[in-house]
């Protein structure tokens, strides 16, 4: 079972050794990656994907469980270590969500599929906003009943211990929820986005500069107090986005509540 | 008994051509078409390059290609094979031992050979040589069982487009084609950014090198057809076929 990755560093873009040498993440942990576009976050998450062994642009090494991975021939045990859930996805296959859910359980040779894919369509649900039943195609999901869809798939059927989730926005979809219950499956997450929000939702933040590790910022007990108003900003907002979308008018009809 | 016939009329084989027994690995490439074949290879040979090797490219296709100017950019030799008005796999069986003797002319330490990758029932896989196929988790969750014997006998097989597909998607598409192919490596390759490549360059590094070609077997017999279109023919009717015609079987599965 997969504990703990450890990143160790190589050189930035420059060829200097990177600031940071030593970053440490546990199972049940969120770990943010940020950085202006172009200062190495994806390729950081490749590197992680890669289990890099100096041989990567960068010369980083990634441990698990503080070893080197074994890459022998035999990589089958490794090949679900990472899960990746982006913006860019899409779900391609023409399926109702039952039939592919339960495709995907037989897959992953899950115990109880009946059951996992009804916990995964309830989980679905409660991340975003309008919502879905079994019968409903794959392609015909929004943007945020997808992302949500993939979000509940990756915490019970995929399995995989590292879960990577990049600039997922936050229309139609709880993003603090979906990391509470990805974590609370016990999996590492990394975090990539310009979001402050969710960078304070990690326990630690990677700054990345000039293709290298430039600081690891612990998220501090003000921040804490910052993620806490963002956070009631974010329910107000998404209180007032759904009560647009109903067609009221503020003033005119029943109150917003906040 | 089919398959003996020499269909290439390019270049004669000269069995008298002086070949320098340097040891060469020789890999095979071969996919569905816009799989991501070409741009794999490219980022696979800029490491294999960065370790010091000498690579050469080769690419057989049809009527046109514009991968050999990719290649070309890397600054490696490369060579272009057109098969024209003959089945591609077959110009390219028929030709392996020139493209070998090219290859060795050049040097090379690796020679890349990508097939034109444009029909299911391509069966390129030579053995002692290091079959790779691209296919990419576009084209359908039932396709790599349609794809015969290019997927079935390949060394190692590399997914692309992981990246605009869902998790669920491409475990289940990998498990798939696990089916299909049990023995070979699957690696998950991004053909845009290259993410995935280093494990591809490793496998060829660690691949058994050739001394040549010659007297090696197909891991599997080619699509055959001997029959009046192949030499030409136009017209359409059971008047104007000859040769090795085959008709649809319309009580296929009936009896079943």
């Amino acid at each position: 079972m997969l504990e703990q990755i450890t990143i160790l560093g190589g050189l930035d873009k420059s060829g200097h050794p990177e600031k940071i040498q030593r970053i440490e993440a546990a199972a049940g942990e969120v770990l943010a990656v940020a950085g202006p576009t172009g200062s190495g976050k994806t390729q950081l998450i490749s590197d992680i994907e890669q289990h890099a062994e100096y041989e990567t642009l960068t010369g980083r090494r990634v441990l698990i469980n503080n070893q080197l991975v074994n890459k022998s021939k035999d990589k089958r045990h490794l090949r679900y270590l990472i899960a990746q859930v982006s913006q860019n996805m899409n779900f391609v296959i023409d399926m109702s969500i039952e039939e592919f859910l339960t495709m995907h359980a037989q897959v992953r040779s899950i115990h109880d599929p009946g059951n996992t894919i009804m916990k995964v369509l309830e989980i679905t649900n409660h991340l975003s906003g309008e919502p879905v039943t079994f019968s409903t195609n794959l392609t015909q999901l929004s943007g945020g009943q997808s992302r949500a869809l993939m979000v509940a798939d990756v915490a019970l059927i995929s399995n995989a211990p590292v879960v990577l989730i990049d600039e997922i926005e936050n229309a139609g979809i709880d993003r603090l929820q979906a990391l509470e219950i990805l974590t609370g499956q016990g999996k590492i997450v990394l975090v990539v986005s310009h979001d402050p929000t969710l960078m304070l939702m990690a326990e630690q933040r990677i700054i990345m500069k000039n293709g290298g590790m430039e600081k690891v910022c612990r998220t501090t007990q003000e921040e804490r107090k910052v993620l806490a108003d963002l956070t009631r900003v974010e329910k107000k907002m998404a209180g007032l986005r759904d009560y647009l979308r109903k067609g009221y008018s503020i003033g005119q009809d029943t109150d917003l509540n906040d | 008994m089919l398959y003996s016939f020499k269909f290439c009329g390019s270049v004669m084989v000269d069995a008298n051509i002086k070949k320098r027994v340097i040891l060469m690995r020789f890999v095979i490439v071969a996919g569905t078409p816009s799989s991501g074949k070409t741009s794999v290879m490219v980022h696979t040979i800029r490491h294999l390059l960065k370790n010091g090797l000498v690579v050469a490219a080769c690419k057989i296709d049809c009527l046109q290609t514009s991968d050999d100017v990719k290649y070309s950019r890397l600054g490696i030799p490369v060579a272009v094979g057109l098969s024209d008005y003959i089945c591609p796999d077959h110009f390219y069986v028929s030709n392996l031992e020139e493209v070998e003797l090219w290859a060795r002319e050049q040097n090379a330490d690796v020679l890349v050979l990508e097939t034109a990758g444009l029909c299911h029932r391509c069966a390129p896989a030579v053995h002692d040589c290091l079959s790779v196929c691209v296919i990419d988790n576009l084209i359908g969750i039932d396709t790599p069982k349609k794809v015969g014997p290019m997927l079935g006998t390949a060394d190692i097989v590399v997914i692309t487009k992981g990246d605009i597909v869902s998790q669920a998607e491409r475990e289940v598409f990998r498990h798939k084609v696990e089916m299909e192919n049990p023995q070979a490596r699957i690696l998950d390759i991004n053909g845009l950014t290259g993410q995935g490549v280093l494990a591809l360059k490793n496998e060829i590094i660690d691949s058994k090198e050739l001394g040549s070609i010659t007297g090696k077997e197909l891991k599997n017999s080619m699509p055959a057809a001997i029959c009046s279109y192949c030499a030409g023919e136009t017209m359409i009717g059971q008047s104007h076929q000859m040769g090795l015609v085959k008709k649809v079987d319309f009580r296929r599965g009936m009896d079943a």
